[in-house]
């Protein structure tokens, strides 16, 4: 009998990290950015080019830098969640409009709603790679001190932002 | 003239090769710097292909700022930790020994270490189980009959 112990133990651990390593997605990596400040930026805005805005003028605003574009498959998914959270004015969107041309950026907009406070247009990617973009949408939760707190990887459900997000933004604006 | 014409056509597809790729050319020494570079670097959106060689849009403006850091006269390891700041040890392909990766680099050496223990446990615990056989008489005579046949028997086995 104990001949037998000792490989099915083992085999009994291997299918447990197989297991575990079934439910793990690859696609998230953790960011290195969480409790760090966030990047400073200064872009100009998607829908008056003319105007500039800054990331330094949020300090002292607890607020969601949501990273899109017209392009972005999953963003389509997205839009509802953000459409609902923007019209409950709990806490101010801005967004990204990453890698993306004007036109396209400001269209989609027209289309399918605006729940940005303003957006920005990052149309090289630059802002993308300070921010450890490697796949829109991320959404990141950004505090008074201007520090991010937490960085969302692909679509925002309603599930994340029950569970997640809305309770982390309170959170941090009693702070 | 005709078979003149016809040289030239064949001239032709000489004059139209790499349309493509152009940047490349631009400074070949810090391209092949930073194509070194990149091989050791994952590309995030394709994950098992390194930076050098992915085709992703990602992987092309990662590219661009490595060769504008690198103009910039920024060393190696000053671009790779400006990345690893950004995107987490996970752009590495060669994870760092870490706390939380001990068990990657040294895990392997772990197991086989506790193996060598096992064997050497296993060996001891059957040297002693398994006792030594002493051969009567009769059984050596046997035994040594049948290792060392007379040479005779040998000889009928051949005709």
């Amino acid at each position: 009998m104990m001949r037998f112990l000792w490989p099915f133990v083992i085999f009994v651990m291997l299918a447990g990290f197989l297991y575990v390593g079934l439910g793990l997605n690859p696609h998230e990596v953790p960011s290195p950015l969480i409790n760090k400040p966030a990047p400073a930026f200064t872009l100009p805005q998607l829908h008056e080019s003319a105007k500039q805005f800054s990331s330094q003028d949020m300090k002292g605003k607890v607020w969601l830098l949501n990273m899109w574009a017209s392009w972005c498959v999953s963003c389509r998914e997205e839009h509802p969640v953000l459409m609902a959270l923007a019209s409950q004015n709990i806490v101010p969107i801005y967004g990204v409009d990453y890698k993306d041309k004007r036109e396209d950026g400001e269209e989609w907009l027209r289309h399918g709603g605006d729940p940005y406070v303003l957006s920005v247009s990052d149309t090289d990617g630059r802002i993308g790679i300070d921010y450890g973009v490697y796949g829109v949408p991320e959404t990141y939760v950004i505090d008074k001190q201007g520090i991010i707190r937490y960085k969302q990887i692909g679509a925002v459900t309603h599930e994340s932002l029950q569970k997640t997000i809305l309770p982390l933004v309170a959170e941090l604006q009693a702070k | 003239m005709k078979y003149l014409l016809i040289v030239l056509l064949c001239l032709l597809p000489t004059f139209t090769y790499a349309g493509e790729a152009k940047d490349l050319a631009e400074d070949p020494v810090l391209e092949k710097r930073m194509v070194a570079l990149a091989q050791n670097l994952r590309c995030l959106v394709c994950q098992n292909e390194s930076l050098a060689s992915s085709r992703s849009g990602l992987a092309e403006d990662l590219r661009r700022e490595v060769r504008e850091q690198m103009k910039k006269g920024l060393t190696d390891q000053e671009i790779i930790d400006y990345l690893v700041s950004r995107y987490g040890d996970f752009v590495l392909f060669d994870p760092p020994v870490k706390s939380y990766t001990l068990l990657l680099w040294y895990g392997p050496f772990a197991l086989l270490l506790l193996g060598l223990i096992g064997l050497v446990f296993q060996l001891r615990k059957r040297k002693n189980s398994v006792p030594e056989n002493q051969l009567s008489a009769e059984e050596a005579q046997r035994a040594d009959a049948l290792l060392n046949p007379p040479k005779d028997s040998l000889k009928d086995l051949e005709t």
